[in-house]
C-alpha cells in the first residue's frame, strides 16, 4: 500500500492506494498519527485507490476520528469510497461516524 | 493433452504462515478460485473480506505472534463456494464475542467483534469447530447471488 499526503490551506489530504488490511493498517496509522502530531486535525482520506479494506483499516480511521474530533479540533472525512467498501463500512455501523464525499474537491471544500 | 477442469472438480488447498504478511497471498488464492467458480465481483469481494477477517482473527487472537500456520481449502459447486480454514491457535467461544453497536457515541466505539460480524454478514454459513486434537476448523459457505 502506498500513501501520500498533501497539505492544503485548511486541511491535509491523505491518499492511500492498494489494500488496507491487518498488514498495512499500521502504516496508515503511522501516517495519520504523523499528521495529527503536526497539529493538523482536519483530514481528508481519499480512498479512490483503496481496492480492499478490512475492519483493521476501519479501526485505524475510527481511532483517528476520535483524536480529531476531541475538543472539536477537526475531523476525518472520506472521499471516493468504492461502493463495496462503503457497504462493509455501513454493515458494521461505522458509516455514521464519517462524512463521505464523492470527490476530493468537495471533501477539501468542506473545511 | 490439456484438460481444463471446471472449478467444481478442484479442491485446492494451500498452507500459509500464520502472520499478516500472508494476507495478500490468501486473498489472491481465494479471489482466483471464486472467480473461476463463476462468482460475480460483488460476491468475490464478500468472500475475500470474510476470509481476510477470519485469518486476521486467527493471526491476532489465535496465534498472537506465536508461530503457526493457516491451511485454506476451497471447494465449489454450481452455485456455492465453501472455504475451510484450519489452524492450531488458541480457540475461543464465538458466542461471547460482542456485536458492533452502531448507536454508541464515537468515544465508546470498539473494534471488538467487527471481524466476526462481517464474516457472518458476508457469508451465508459460518461454522466453528474447536477440537484440541485436530485444531480449529472454520467452515464458511456462500451461495451465488441471484
Amino acid at each position: 500500500m502506498e500513501i501520500e499526503t498533501n497539505d492544503f490551506k485548511r486541511c491535509t489530504l491523505v491518499k492511500a492506494n492498494g489494500r488496507v488490511d491487518g498488514l498495512t493498517a499500521p502504516k496508515l496509522e503511522d501516517t495519520l498519527n504523523s499528521v495529527i502530531d503536526r497539529g493538523v486535525y482536519k483530514i481528508v482520506f481519499d480512498m479512490e485507490g483503496v481496492d480492499f479494506m478490512s475492519s483493521a483499516g476501519w479501526w485505524v480511521l475510527i481511532e483517528t476520528q476520535k483524536k480529531c474530533k476531541r475538543y472539536n479540533r477537526g475531523e476525518v472525512v472520506l472521499a471516493n469510497v468504492q461502493e463495496r467498501i462503503r457497504n462493509s463500512l455501513d454493515l458494521v455501523g461505522m458509516g455514521t461516524y464519517f462524512k463521505i464525499f464523492e470527490g476530493v474537491t468537495a471533501a477539501v471544500g468542506h473545511f | 493433452m490439456l484438460v481444463n477442469l471446471p472449478a467444481w472438480y478442484l479442491m485446492p488447498t494451500m498452507t500459509f504462515p500464520g502472520n499478516y504478511t500472508s494476507l495478500p497471498a490468501i486473498s489472491a488464492f481465494i479471489t482466483q478460485f471464486a472467480r473461476e467458480a463463476g462468482f460475480d465481483e460483488h460476491d468475490v469481494y464478500a468472500v475475500e473480506l470474510a476470509v481476510d477477517e477470519a485469518c486476521t482473527n486467527i493471526i491476532e487472537h489465535g496465534y498472537n505472534s506465536e508461530p503457526g500456520e493457516i491451511t485454506c481449502t476451497c471447494q465449489s459447486t454450481e452455485d456455492s463456494i465453501k472455504i475451510v480454514l484450519k489452524d492450531r491457535g488458541k480457540s475461543f467461544d464465538p458466542e461471547k464475542v460482542p456485536q458492533p453497536d452502531p448507536t454508541l457515541p464515537l468515544e465508546e466505539v470498539s473494534a471488538r467483534g467487527a471481524g466476526l460480524f462481517l464474516m457472518k454478514k458476508m457469508m451465508d454459513e459460518v461454522h466453528f469447530d474447536f477440537d484440541p486434537a485436530n485444531g480449529n476448523v472454520l467452515t464458511m459457505v456462500k451461495h451465488k447471488s441471484e
